[in-house]
Formats: structure tokens, sequence, C-alpha cells
């Protein structure tokens, strides 16, 4: 997570083995949706950005139905951390962390993400 | 195999078995011993109590009880389909039938019990059931599927609710019962006699006080009848046995334990057996100290604590337990509880019975004035504090307990007058106490909160209703105001907010929350509840307080439901569906030709509507506007079935075609369609028009339904399907066109500005203070003076409707978002895959760690769940 300051032509890139991995445009994220980038690896990402302009980046599959989709949820606020609820069977999840916010038992990756 | 850690092994993963094990991890055994459990059936344990859930939409996942996870982190060694065969009390080894022989310190029988199938020729015959198990539901699903005939030999609680179930798979069901009233172990005559009336206005056939004789079968040797005693024969095609139940003690008689008269394994108080201190029964195998066998699974739960602690050395007994029941499906309120059929001495009796309305209610009272028990039928909306009452004396009088409401029942009785130790959930046996300490100490402030805490609620439900009050009740106690407002982030209503919108003139969601959500959530994100909900008060009002009327731009992107923000519904696999409107259900052959083309160049799974219009499946997001392009250039717009907004008006074809029309339906349908098409509103709105009285388009079962008169229109509102179906209410009637379209324009604004989120007209309409007499004053009357207003903000509506769908094609920028990957935007997504079926797809969606259900092909072609 890194404050990205408003710039056109600024990259998204999420940290992938230590390497910085190129996604899109900042302009690409809409405050408060996500997108969906396909990594190197055949693994999703899903890429959100609030409306302070801060960036977060967590798997896209959702763990409760296996579609990747999580790119697609609405985010919010719960006790001051940001999270996406899945837009199928809406369980939410800590942008941040990762961690299912209805479910402590469930959790999906988190990446480092960073405007260059 | 011996090690030098103690061992315990449990025979049978059933409801106790697995609460057994959660008691055993509770006390820290887990760690001390190594425990091996040893599983029949082909899955760990799971809700028996709510299997018949299974036909009402929930999967074998659903039911699940046993959290992988936990049998992990506890290092237990569960073996799935892998029965005890013999047990070797001399040397203290169990063979299970896999051949792994285990070596125990303790023993743990919950083998459960059998279904009783009464000895009467041909009862194995193929189409002949019992009811206990997943495979047992899983084999009558697929076997009812050549049936159309049903028969259940037994009217107790089990029979009633395999019967429902059997109606419920499309089949003419049939009640076998030997005595001479249904529940007989529940209910009394009284009872049994308003049971009986409810039943068969269902549609179910009931025989009370004939036994069934013999299984007829045909040449293939598959049922086709049945004898019964009185002499006559039912012709069936599937028998369930509904018989009562056996406990499953053969294990412990082959190893010489005692066991009762009529069955059960013989334990003490602490449920160890009587013969052998390393054995324990617990659950529904189990012959308890009072002598009785439980059928339920409350005292199994009790049983397990009773021995987990005993095996922990800590003290505890199960003396005995309650027999409260109440019956889950059909729609029929029964509930028992207590000494229902006044067995005490010197008790006495409270009874209120209407049979016209099928209402019988009893209470059995002692002679000091204690509630011992009762009797519910017809409605049990009391049986939660009842229930909770049993065993104390009750602080108004009986009668006022069973009476009516308004039919002078001088004072309701809430939960809020139990005493603390009284049981408000009797399957996890938390008393009130619990509950409100749940809210106090532990900070619990909403029922799902109490219900994770404390587990109350979470077996059968029927305490749910109890719980919600008693949650309410103390957090208002607390002086914790019980919030009214919308979500974390608003204290008001969507009603106060529609008002402060309108009033106010605000057009933006930030602009709402910064300035009129709660101090904390102010300059935040918002949450899932208020954006959607919030984005759709902006769209209805859009022309009227200077928003866009397009619900993609600018911010309101970001406040759309996943549906709404792609204009399409998300299926299971991430795909996408594809619904047209069809205006009236009327379509020309050269676009119903067009649909079958874009279907068959995209590979779309196509299906008619329950809408009376077609659904394409199977689209990827990136091909959403290729297919759409096509659609609108041959004149189609979007149906909004993705959106809380006007669905379809059904038509009948009415006067022009049918002999018995009065009116033009169809092209009032099409023009009810096209008038309120693109209004978004609180939750989904239906229409259908009827050209006469014969009702074809069921317009009674919509939020606004129209039905042709010799003179005009009748207009009903307030109707719904879905999971509480309502008939409409008339609302005025022989309107002529004019007259028709104004009433809509003003109840549907009038609804839209009053409803809460996600309320459909019906619960809307029975929750508003004065009701359907309220709602008539204001839009036929114009009693609050605002019809006018009501009529501009729909008319504003009209005249600036454009299609979204067009809209979104001819912009790159809204176009730029569908896509499978913004880095990869031409590459779908991997994830979302189809097999064939039935010369169309499917969605093939790998299954996660959720894939328990057996063989494929045992689910193959049966209803979509
Ligand atoms: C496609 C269809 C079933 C079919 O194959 O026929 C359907 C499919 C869905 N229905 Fe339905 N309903 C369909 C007709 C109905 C009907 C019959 C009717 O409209 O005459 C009903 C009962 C009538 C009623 O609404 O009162 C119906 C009652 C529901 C309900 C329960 C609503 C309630 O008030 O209890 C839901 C759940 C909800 O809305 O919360 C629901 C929700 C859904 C959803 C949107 C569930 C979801 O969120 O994924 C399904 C999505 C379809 C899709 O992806 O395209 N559907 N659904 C029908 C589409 C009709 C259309 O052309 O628009
Ligand atoms: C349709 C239905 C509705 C019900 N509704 C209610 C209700 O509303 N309220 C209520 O309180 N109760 C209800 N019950 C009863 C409740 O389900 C039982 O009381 C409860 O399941 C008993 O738990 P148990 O663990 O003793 O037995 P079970 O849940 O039957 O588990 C026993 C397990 O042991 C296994 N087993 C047997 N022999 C062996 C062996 N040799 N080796 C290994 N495993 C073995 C069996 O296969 C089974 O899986 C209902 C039951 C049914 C069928
Ligand atoms: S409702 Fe009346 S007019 Fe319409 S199709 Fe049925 S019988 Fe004919
Ligand atoms: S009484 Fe069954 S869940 Fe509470």
């Amino acid at each position: 997570m890194t404050l990205a300051p408003e710039t056109t032509d600024l990259k998204v890139e999420l940290a992938l083995d230590g390497d910085w991995f190129a996604v899109c445009d900042l302009s690409m994220l809409l405050p408060g949706r996500g997108v969906a980038a396909l990594l190197p690896d055949g693994r999703q990402a899903a890429i959100f950005r609030d409306r302070s302009g801060e960036l977060f980046a967590v798997d896209n599959r959702d763990p409760f139905t296996g579609a990747a989709v999580l790119s697609r949820g609405l985010t919010g606020t719960h006790q001051g951390r940001p999270f996406v609820a899945s837009p199928l069977l809406k369980q939410r999840f800590d942008l941040a962390s990762g961690q299912c916010l209805d479910d402590e038992e469930v959790q999906v990756a988190t990446y480092k993400v960073r405007t260059a | 195999m011996s090690t030098d850690t103690p061992t315990i092994v449990l025979v049978g993963h059933g409801m106790v078995g697995q609460r057994f094990l959660e008691a055993l991890a509770e006390r820290g055994l887990t760690a001390t011993h190594r425990v091996v459990v040893l599983c029949e059936e082909p899955r760990p344990a799971y809700d028996r109590v709510q299997l018949t859930s299974y036909f009402s939409g929930k999967t074998p996942e659903d039911l699940s009880m046993t959290d992988l996870r936990f049998i992990e982190d506890h290092g237990i060694e569960l073996r799935v389909g892998d029965p005890a065969e013999t047990i070797d009390r001399e040397a203290r080894r169990v063979t299970a039938r896999s051949g792994l022989v285990v070596d125990y310190d303790v023993l743990v029988l919950a083998t459960g019990s059998y279904p009783f199938v009464p000895p009467v020729p041909n009862k194995d015959a193929e189409g002949c059931f019992v009811y206990r198990t997943i495979e047992d539901l899983l084999a009558i699903e697929e076997y009812a599927k050549k049936a159309t005939t049903g028969a259940v030999v037994g009217g107790g609680l089990l029979g009633l609710e395999a019967a429902g179930a059997l109606k419920g798979l499309g089949l003419t069901s049939h009640i076998v019962e030997f005595a001479p009233r249904l529940m007989p172990v529940q209910v009394d005559e009284g009872g049994g006699a308003a049971l009986l009336r409810t039943i068969e206005e269902m549609g179910l056939s009931v025989h009370t006080g004939v036994g069934t004789q013999e299984i007829v079968v045909g040449e293939d040797g598959a049922v086709t009848g049945m004898k019964l005693s009185d002499g006559s024969e039912l012709s069936t095609d599937l028998v369930v046995f509904s018989a009562g139940v056996r406990p499953r003690d053969q294990l412990a008689r082959d190893c010489g334990l005692t066991v009762g008269e009529r069955g059960g394994i013989a334990v003490d108080e602490q449920c160890r057996t009587v013969n052998d201190p390393h054995v324990f029964a617990i659950g529904e195998c189990a012959l308890a100290a009072d002598g009785r066998v439980y059928g339920l699974v409350a005292p199994g739960y009790e049983q397990a604590e009773t021995a987990a602690a005993t095996i922990a050395a800590d003290e505890a007994a199960f003396t005995g337990a309650d027999l409260s029941t109440k019956l889950k499906l059909l729609g029929v309120d029964v509930a028992s509880f207590g000494d229902a059929h006044g067995t005490a001495e010197d008790c006495l009796d409270v009874v209120y019975s209407d049979s016209r309305a099928g209402l019988y209610k009893k209470l059995v009272i002692g002679r000091d004035g204690t509630l011992l028990g009762g009797i519910l039928v017809g409605d049990a909306e009391a049986y939660g504090t009842l229930k909770a009452f049993t065993g104390s004396v009750p602080p108004v009088a009986p009668e006022a307990l069973v009476l009516p409401a308004g039919a002078g029942a001088p004072a309701q009785l809430g939960p809020s007058a139990l005493p603390d130790d009284a049981i408000i959930c009797s399957c996890h046996n938390v008393s009130k106490g619990t509950i409100r300490g749940a809210v106090t100490d532990h900070q619990c402030t909403t029922v799902p909160e109490v219900k994770k805490c404390t587990k109350a609620g979470t077996g059968c439900g029927s305490c749910v209703k109890v719980l919600g009050q008693l949650v309410t009740a103390e957090l208002e106690a607390s002086g914790v105001e019980v919030d009214k407002g919308l979500c974390g982030c608003f204290s008001q209503t969507r009603e106060e907010l529609y008002e402060i919108v309108l009033a106010l003139r605000i057009n933006t969601y930030q602009d709402l929350l910064d300035r009129h959500g709660r101090e904390e959530a102010r300059g935040g994100n918002g949450c899932e509840i208020c954006k959607p909900a919030v984005g759709s008060i902006i769209a209805s009002l859009a022309p009227t307080i200077g928003a866009s009327g397009y619900v993609l731009d600018g911010e309101q992107a970001a406040l759309q439901d996943t549906n709404d923000h792609f204009l399409a519904n998300l299926q299971k696999n991430g795909s996408y569906s594809v619904v047209p409107r069809i205006p009236g259900g009327e379509i020309a052959p050269e676009k119903l030709i067009v649909i079958g083309e874009i279907a068959r160049d995209f590979g779309l799974y196509t299906k008619i509507t329950g809408g009376q219009r077609i659904d394409m499946f199977g689209a990827r997001v990136e091909q959403l506007p290729l297919i759409w392009a096509r659609l609108v250039d041959a004149g189609f717009e979007s149906g909004h079935a993705y959106g809380k907004s006007l669905r379809t008006v059904k038509s009948c074809v009415g006067q022009t075609w049918c002999r018995y029309g009065v009116q033009d339906s169809v092209r009032m349908a099409i023009d009810l369609e096209l008038r309120y098409r693109g209004l978004r509103s609180p939750h989904k709105l239906k229409s259908a028009v009827s050209g006469c009285q014969r009702e074809c388009a069921e317009a009674q079962s919509k939020d606004f339904g129209v039905i042709a008169t010799a003179n005009g229109w009748n207009l009903y509102v307030g109707g719904n399907g879905g999971a509480t179906p309502r008939h409409a209410d008339l609302l005025a009637q022989d309107l002529s066109d004019a007259e028709l379209v104004r009433l809509i324009d003003r109840f549907l604004m009038f609804y839209i500005r009053t409803a809460d989120r996600l309320e459909r007209t019906s619960t809307w309409l029975e929750r508003i203070p004065g009701g359907l007499e309220h709602v008539r004053d204001v839009v036929v009357h114009d009693s609050l003076g605002i019809c006018d207003e009501l009529e501009k903000l729909m008319q504003a509506h009209v005249a600036h409707y454009r299609d979204e769908w067009a809209e979104t094609i001819n912009d790159p920028e809204k176009l730029a978002r569908f896509v499978s990957f913004v880095n990869a935007p031409d590459t779908p997504d991997p994830v979302v895959a189809f097999v064939p079926e039935r010369d169309q797809m499917k969605p093939d969606l790998p299954l996660l760690s959720i894939g328990m259900r057996p063989a494929e092909d045992v689910l193959e072609g049966s209803a979509q769940r």
C-alpha cells in the first residue's frame, strides 16, 4: 500500500517475488471499484483504489465459491478497515490483510501495490 | 497399535458424536489424547435436524456440521466411510471395516438410531425408502423423478416432514398413520383434529387409524401401491417408511454390554455403560439412567458434554431432559412442550380451540399455577416464550396466554418477563441469562453476533424469534437505543435518506455521507449496504435532483451492486446472463430469430424465464458489449433483470384472441412496461395484466397487478411470489386507462419514497402503519396532499428514460470496464468454463473444499440448487 498522488501517467505495480509487475495506468482505477489483473503465473489479482487514493490488491478468487470475481465487489470501510464484499455471497474481506471479516478462518492472499 | 498417549475411540460421527469431539477439544482432551473417529456414512457429521431443508435448496455442504480445520487442528483421526465392526472389550480393541485395529483406553458409542421398518411383505421392494441420511434423500429425489404419487408410512413429526418434502417434489402425497390422529406422541385429540384439517387443506391425503399390511409390487418388482388394514388399497409409486426409530445397539449387544428391553445401551448418569467403565454411550443409541431413549438432539448434546466432562474427571450428570418439539416444515405451526399430555398428578388444562381457523392451544397447569407443558396447533408464535416459562408460575393468567391477540387477551407476555434461568434455546441449552450476558458483557449488538457467541438459535431454529426479542429488549434496557439506521454509515432509515436527498437536492453519495452520515463514517468509503441503497435513491430521483439518469455515470458507477455495474446478472462461475426486454411478453418472429442467432453465435445457454422472456446465460464479461451491440441494433433494450427496478409486466393473450377476454391486456401490459421501465426502486417491481377474471397472467401475485373488467381495470397491489407469497389487495375498481396509470404512478412513487431497502411492496404494505387503508387514503384520496408531487416525479422519470445499454455501447470510456483483465483485455477468465448438458451447456466450476457431494451422476439433471 502506498499513497498514490493523482497523476495520469502513473502505473500501478504489484510486488511479485521481489519484482514490481506493472498492471495498468492509475487512471483505469475508479475510486471505490476494482479491476482484475492476470499475473504471469496464471493467478489473478483484484486491485482497488479507495476514495483517498490509497491502493490495495488481493487475490481475485472468492474462496467461498471458487469464482474469480472479488474485483467486481463493492468496497467500503468497516471499523476503520477497508474491505471488499464478494459480489456472489457477500462475505467481506479486509483489503489490507486479506482476512475475511465474516469468517475468521478464511483469508485471501494480498499483494503489495504501488504507483511508479 | 499401542502408544504412550491414551486413546479415545468414538464410534459414530453424527450430530452427538461431533458435539462430543467439540466438548473434548474445549476441555483440552484432544491435546492429551489420541482421538480416533470411526464414521460410517460417506461424509462427516451434518445437521440431521435440518435434513429436510435439502429439499428447499440447502446443499449437503450447507448441512455439514464439521469444520475440517477443527478436525485437523485438534489432530483428530477421522475415518470417513469406515464403520466399527467388532469390539473386543477384554483387549480394549476396536476393529473397523477397513481392517484398522485400534486399542482404546476409552470407547464412546454414538451410533444413533435406524429407522424402524414394519415387517410387511415387500418392504424392501424398489421404491421403498427410509428418511434418515443425506443418501436417503438423494435416492428419494432421484426416484421421485419417475413417480407421481408418494405415500409416507407414519404420521409423526418426521412422517409429516417427509410427506411435505414429497409434496415439494411434485408428488401427490399420502400419509398413513396407525394411530387415530396425526403426531400422536406430541398432540392430543383436539390438537390432532386441528392439525388434520390444516394438513388436508394443504392438499395432503391423510389416512388415520389404518395400518399398512403389504406393499404391492408390479411385475418389475417396483412398488405400485399398498394394502391397508381396512381392506382398501392405495396406489402409489413410492413409499417412505417413517414409523419411528430404534437405537443402533448391535455392536454393544455383540460385545456383551447390557441393552434395554426395547433396545438402547444402558448407561448411568455419567453416560458410562453399566457394565464397563471404559465404554460410554451417548445420543440416540443410549438408554439413559432415567430409563428413556431420547430421540432428540438436545438431550444428546447434554450427554456428549457429560461424557466429555466425566472423561476429564470433572463432575457432570445427565438425569433427563425435556421433549419439546416444533414442526419445521409444511407451513403448519405445531409445537408441544413439557408435560404436553398432562400426566402429572392433579394437573389442569386450559384449552382454546377454534376448529374453523384450525387453531388449538392447550396448556397444562399444576395445582399451584406452575406451567407444566402444552400443545400449540395452528399458531405457535408463543412457543419460545411458553417453553421457557415451563416449570415456573407465569406472571399472567394462563388463559391470557392462549387467547388469540385481540380476542380479549389482556396482556401479551413478552420474553422480558422470563426469569434469567429460563432456557430459551433447548437445542443448545442456553438460558436467558446467558443471552443477556452476551449483550451486556460481550457487547453483541445483533442476533447473528449473539448466535455466534452463545450458539443459541443454531439448532432447529425455533427459538430465533424469542432470541431477537430478547436482544432488542436487552439493548433497549441497557440504554443502547436500538439503532434503526440503514447501516454503520448512516443513522437514518432509507425513508429518511430519501427525504433528505429530495428536500436538499443532494445528488452525490459522498456529499450525503459527509454531511449526513454518522460522525465516524464521514469522509470514509461507506459500505456495501448504503452504497447501492443511496445509489438507488439517487437514480429514482435523478431528473428531479439534477443527477445523471445513467447509473454508470461518474460516482454512481461505484455505488452500484456488481449486477448493475455490469448491467447483467452475475452467475455462480463469474459469467453473466443477458436478458433483453420483451414488453408484455409479446415478440415478433424476426426478433425471436435475432435472439436465437446471437445465442448461437456466442454459445449461450438459453431459457424461457418465469417472467415471459428469454434469458441467455454464460456470457463472459468482455462479450457483453458485443452481444448488446447486436441486440441494440435489432431494436432490443435492457430488460433490467439485474436492477432493483421494474422487471416484467406479464400479460395474458386477452381480448384480441381469447374467447373470454374483455379488454386488450397485451396492449396495457406493454404500455405499463414501457412507462415504468428503468425505474429504480427499493426492491424489484413486477406486474401483470390479465384480460379477465380467469387471471391467466397471475396479476394477483404481483407488486401491482391489473385485471380487466367489463368496465375497465381493477388494480391490485402488494402481491408477491417468492419465499413468502402474498395475494395482492384490491386498491381500486373499474378504472379507465388514464385513471389506472395515474394511480399506479402515485402508488409506485409513494412506495419508493417510504419503503426500506430491499423491502418488496408486500412487506412494505404489511409494515407501514395503517396498511392498505393508509395507502389508499394517500394515493386514492390524496390525504397527505402529495399526489401532485408523486405524479410529477413519475412524469420526470418517464420523460428522461434512456436505454442504459444503448448508452453504454456508445461510450468508449465505459466499454473499457467490460474486460476480463485490465492488463490482458482479450484473455478470457480461465475460471469461466462450461461443460455440455442436454444439447446446451452449463458452468463447470472447479469446486473448492466444499466438494463433498457424491458421484456427479447421482445429481445429473436434478433441480438446480
Ligand atoms: C431467470 C428467472 C428464473 C427462470 O429461469 O425463469 C429468475 C432468476 C433469478 N431470480 Fe427470480 N427469476 C425469475 C422469475 C421469478 C419469479 C416469477 C415471476 O416473476 O413471475 C419470482 C416470483 C415472483 C415474485 O418475485 O414475487 C421470482 C422470485 C425471486 C426472488 C424472491 C423474491 C421475493 O420477494 O421473495 C428472488 C430473490 C430476491 O429478489 O431477493 C429472485 C432472484 C433471482 C435471481 C436474480 C437470483 C440472483 O441474484 O442471482 C436470479 C437471477 C437470474 C439471472 O441471472 O438472470 N427471484 N423470480 C426468472 C426471470 C424472470 C424475468 O424474465 O425477469
Ligand atoms: C428428518 C429428521 C428430522 C429431525 N428433526 C429433529 C428436530 O426437529 N429436533 C430434534 O431434536 N431432533 C430431530 N431429529 C432427530 C435428531 O436428528 C437426532 O436426535 C440426532 O441426530 C441424534 O444424534 P446421534 O449422533 O445420536 O445420531 P446420528 O446423528 O444418527 O449419528 C449416528 C451416526 O453413527 C453412525 N454409525 C452407526 N453405527 C456405526 C458403526 N458401527 N461405526 C461407525 N459409525 C456408525 C451412523 O451412520 C450415523 O452417522 C430429526 C431427525 C431426522 C431424521
Ligand atoms: S385471463 Fe381471461 S382473457 Fe386472459 S387468457 Fe385467461 S381467460 Fe383469456
Ligand atoms: S431451540 Fe433449537 S435452535 Fe434454539
